[in-house]
């Protein structure tokens, strides 16, 4: 069959010709322009998820306490007195790389409307970046851009922003990583589903006005970049913070109103995945009057309106004896509802432009249909960890470390975002996890998210597990219990066998993590194709958790508390180097196995830190992991402004294993001196290894023979400016 | 007061509601009076985006005829960061809010020294006495001519200045550039005060601090002893 379409129309859509004869065989013809348009952007990697979808399928996503699974705008997950949690991450990773500020913002955006599309109220922000090194003027841009860009969101907005992480590495230098993540809360018996399922419903745009930006922006995020992806730089939106606030307050009202149908987000592939998504959630079919969209613009066509990604815009769909009550609350906000269309009993999507139609699709072809792609997988052999010399000045080595940028303290940027504002953040920013209140009970929710891209570009299996474990004893070190995750995958160009060989490995691992901890996957997404000229950023998946905790007075903290109070390491030290900051500092190649974690081992771990801190045993709590002990020791120190005194670290493995490995599964505790024989009790119930450290007190930090610096030296060098 | 924008208004709430147990009605900008309230709170927020200037578009809001009405016959009036800056805006409080020293957004804990105990937000305070309360804004950097700030002192005007732990005022302890340090002021009857930290957000000890209490319990003291 000959294709009726040239090339370049395809290519300017990202499909292949193989996928334009599917849509001519789901059509029984050649679509329009609009048509193919339409199919590009949903059959977009973005949108269709086609080289993943199958992968995906491993995920475990049900668990008892799940309300509602991947599929939705979010996952939610019952925390009980009749509340849900509702979370979700996101990618903005090519809109960053070439605008930095809109392309964050935008993310912020996304993210929060996902959330209060379900009914939930926006609690919190958590962003995962991932950037070049700072010595360039172009690493500097996207890193000062992307910060400004989440802060001046979020902040106007009104959300605040908790946690997340932030690394540097080479690999980024090109393709930065944006991810956000948005937590919030609603009632059960409140939230929502975007799901048009009665005919005849009336279909409400809401919000901004449609204007020309983000044409395309799902098929951009869907391909690789190159030196003309500056030309791309109308294919960002541009944010405003302050209509989206509105537009929340009013989505939330309106979800307490009867006869309300669905909420939907436009957000990639704007109108055209929305209406389409929405309606075929509900296995209805929508029309839709184009001429009834108001624009920013004259001189639109249907093709701009259909796939502008404008920002700030809901689709309500109402009962039609709703619509004035649902007018009453736009009114309220001052918002402009346009009456669109119609929910109808097709199963297909109908666009009319003055009158005429001019786009007529089956939903089920445009939402389902994409061919998947079964790329080859290749795998990286693993090469041996090089050889290290021996350490020589470890206190000179723990100050470049603790002040390098992957360690260094991330005030300077978090004291730019509102963590505060809500009055519910009980832990800010700068620990392990954050730890909010749910308003009006006394629990507490802890927030986190958490990915080493180096033990994943080393073994993209082991290394996602290690995330997983990571987030889960991140949330354990606050006391609460880990109940669910949401993930984004960020990966170079799935067409290149190497990039699919990690992608797969990568999904495994976060499968087979998430099962032995019996932790569900309610939500997430997949960024691939952040490759430029043939450079891919190293595989990164990003782990979002959100743990409970049922008495906040039960809390955690993670710096020392008291002189006087005993340390212990939890957990078993390995001779583990390969991927370690440590041997960045020291310039080793990037091979060798990372630190593996041992599920059984965790599971135990995590057991007994439960058991102890509900126990009151414990004064303090903190993960050891990018650094090693030494640092882990140190930040207890800094975060309780309280100095420890160890007269040396001695174990089965080398001095630098033991000062700066980074074993997973380890945890450092502080508990009163009286409290010390029912830690040793609770930790050998549990088969937990205990090791002890040293005692609190004095302005020093002090191992044995070989460090003495100064707290305030290693607060200096700690809060070295980025 | 909510303005389109504000966000602060649930937090103002939550410690005068759920805290003091006091009770609270949300007014809306459209509103043309404020009969009935013994205390209007201008939360924080961006109010209309700040998109043209900070508590510039809010100042017209119809609501702010009747607050100002409220405020000159003696009513209670407090303007928290954003509401702070409205409160400028409409010329209740004298003095402008620039950009940040640093040119950024600051959130973080600070000191404030109570340095009058008269206005209606202090009366429970000692003269010296120190708050831990956080800030949380991107232009608090309080400025006004030399006469204007002579005068703010002469009168006991001067309600906060940013300090140390110990109560100390210094350079280093000024989170935006405020001239001579100032966080807060009020208007010469000491019945309206604005100030830029965020004293709502300090009312419970889970959340760091409850300093910021005795501005809501001063408040609340000032109309007892009024009423007697």
């Amino acid at each position: 069959m000959a294709v009726a379409i040239d090339r370049a129309q395809l290519e300017a859509v990202a499909l292949n010709e193989q996928e334009y004869r599917a849509i001519v065989r789901a059509i029984g013809r050649d679509p329009n322009d609009l048509e193919v348009g339409m199919f590009g952007a949903l059959w977009s990697e973005h949108c269709g998820y086609k080289t993943s979808k199958a992968l995906l399928r491993q995920l475990p996503t049900e668990g008892p306490h799940v309300l509602q699974g991947p599929g939705e705008n979010a996952g939610a997950v019952d925390i009980g007195d009749g509340l849900a949690v509702v979370f979700k991450i996101e990618s903005h990773n090519h809109p960053s790389a070439i605008e930095p500020y809109q392309g964050a913002a935008t993310g912020v955006g996304g993210i929060l409307r996902d959330v209060f599309a379900m009914g939930a109220r926006p609690i919190a922000l958590l962003d995962a970046l991932r950037f070049g090194p700072l010595d360039s003027g172009r690493g500097r841009h996207l890193f000062a851009g992307v910060v400004g860009g989440i802060g001046g969101y979020g902040n106007c907005f009104g959300c605040p922003t908790v946690g997340g992480e932030l690394y540097f590495d080479e690999g980024y230098a090109d393709n930065p990583v944006v991810n956000a993540m948005c937590v919030g809360l609603v009632r059960h018996d409140r939230l929502r589903r975007a799901s048009a399922d009665r005919a005849g419903d009336v279909v409400l745009l809401v919000g901004a006005d449609t204007g020309r930006d983000g044409i395309h922006g799902a098929t951009f995020a869907s391909v690789e970049m190159n030196e003309r992806s500056a030309e791309r730089r109308p294919a960002v939106q541009v944010g405003n913070p302050f209509l989206e606030k509105l537009l929340c307050e009013a989505c939330l009202r309106l979800n307490e109103l009867e006869g309300v149908t669905a909420i939907q987000d436009l957000g990639a592939a704007g109108l055209t995945s929305a209406a389409s998504e929405l309606a075929h959630r509900g296995r209805r079919g929508i029309d839709i009057d184009i001429d009834r969209v108001s624009r920013r613009e004259q001189g639109m066509s249907a093709y701009d309106v259909m796939l502008s990604e404008s920002q700030e815009r809901m689709l309500i769909v109402v009962r039609p004896d709703a619509e004035a009550s649902a007018r009453e609350v736009f009114d309220h906000f001052e918002l402009h509802a346009d009456r669109i269309g119609t929910i109808t009993g097709t199963g297909r999507m109908r666009v009319r432009e003055r009158g005429a139609l001019v786009a007529d699709l089956p939903l089920k072809a445009l939402i389902d249909g994409v061919p998947l792609r079964t790329p080859t997988a290749t795998f990286a052999e693993q090469r041996p960890a090089p050889v290290m010399p021996a350490i020589e000045e470890p206190e000179a080595i723990l100050l470049d470390l603790i002040a390098s940028p992957n360690l260094r303290s991330r005030r300077p940027i978090y004291r730019t975002y509102d963590h505060q504002v809500q009055d519910n953040t009980v832990i800010g920013p700068g620990f392990d996890a954050a730890l909010l209140r749910v308003p009006g009970t006394n629990k507490g929710l802890a927030l986190t998210t958490d990915g080493n891209p180096r033990y994943v570009a080393l073994d993209p299996y082991e290394g996602t597990q290690a995330a997983v474990a990571e987030a889960a004893r991140n949330i354990v070190c606050t006391g609460a219990r880990p109940i669910a995750v949401t993930n984004c995958l960020n990966f170079g160009n799935p067409e290149r066998p190497l990039i699919f060989g990690q992608l797969q490995e990568s999904v495994r691992g976060l499968a087979d993590a998430c099962r032995a901890l019996e932790l569900p996957i309610v939500s997430g997404n997949v960024s691939l194709y952040n490759e430029t000229s043939e450079r891919n950023i190293p595989p990164t998946p990003v782990v979002g958790m959100v743990g409970l905790l049922d008495d906040l007075s039960l809390r955690c903290p993670a710096g020392f508390q008291e002189d006087g109070d005993i340390v212990f390491l939890l957990g078993e030290t390995r001779e583990e180097l390969a991927g370690s900051e440590y041997w960045r500092l020291l310039g080793a190649p990037l091979e060798g196995r990372p630190p593996t974690v041992s599920f059984e081992a965790e599971r135990r771990l995590q057991a007994a830190m439960l058991d102890s801190i509900g126990r009151g045993v414990l004064r303090c709590a903190h993960d050891v992991s990018d650094g090693g002990l030494l640092i882990a020791l140190a930040e207890s120190a800094l975060y309780g402004g309280r100095g420890l005194r160890c007269p040396g670290i001695v174990g089965p493995v080398s001095r630098e294993a033991a000062y700066f490995g980074e074993s997973q599964g380890r945890i450092v505790v502080s508990v009163a001196p009286r409290r010390v024989p029912e830690l040793q009790k609770l930790m050998t119930t549990h088969h937990v290894p205990l090791q002890t450290i040293g005692v609190v007190g004095g302005d020093d930090l002090h191992v044995g023979s070989d460090i003495r610096i100064s707290l305030e030296i290693l607060r200096q060098a700690w809060e070295t400016a980025f | 007061m909510v303005f389109p924008g504000t966000w602060s208004d649930r937090d103002c709430a939550h410690a005068v509601l759920d805290v003091l147990r006091e009770p609270v009605r949300f007014v809306d900008h459209r509103e043309q009076t404020v009969d009935g309230l013994d205390l209007v709170i201008l939360p924080g927020g961006f109010s209309y985006g700040d998109y043209l200037r900070c508590g510039a578009i809010a100042r017209f809001a119809p609501v702010m005829e009747a607050v100002t009405d409220f405020a000159n016959r003696g009513g209670l009036v407090l303007g928290i960061c954003n509401g702070f800056q409205i409160l400028q805006e409409a010329r209740l409080l004298p003095g402008a809010l620039l950009r940040n020293a640093s040119c950024e957004f600051r959130c973080e804990w600070v000191h404030l020294r109570v340095e009058q105990s008269n206005s209606a937000f202090t009366l429970d305070c000692r003269p010296g006495q120190v708050l831990r309360i956080p800030i949380s804004h991107g232009e608090g950097n309080f400025f006004a001519d030399a006469e204007t700030l002579d005068a703010l002192e002469r009168n006991g005007q001067v309600v906060f200045r940013y300090c140390a732990a110990d109560g100390r005022v210094s350079e280093a302890s000024n989170p935006n550039g405020s001239l001579r340090n100032i966080a807060g002021i009020s208007n010469t009857h000491g019945n309206v005060v604005g100030l830029m930290p965020h004293p709502e957000r300090a009312c419970e000890p889970l959340l760091g601090s409850e300093d910021g209490l005795v501005l809501f319990r001063s408040a609340i003291h000032a109309l007892t002893r009024v009423a007697v």
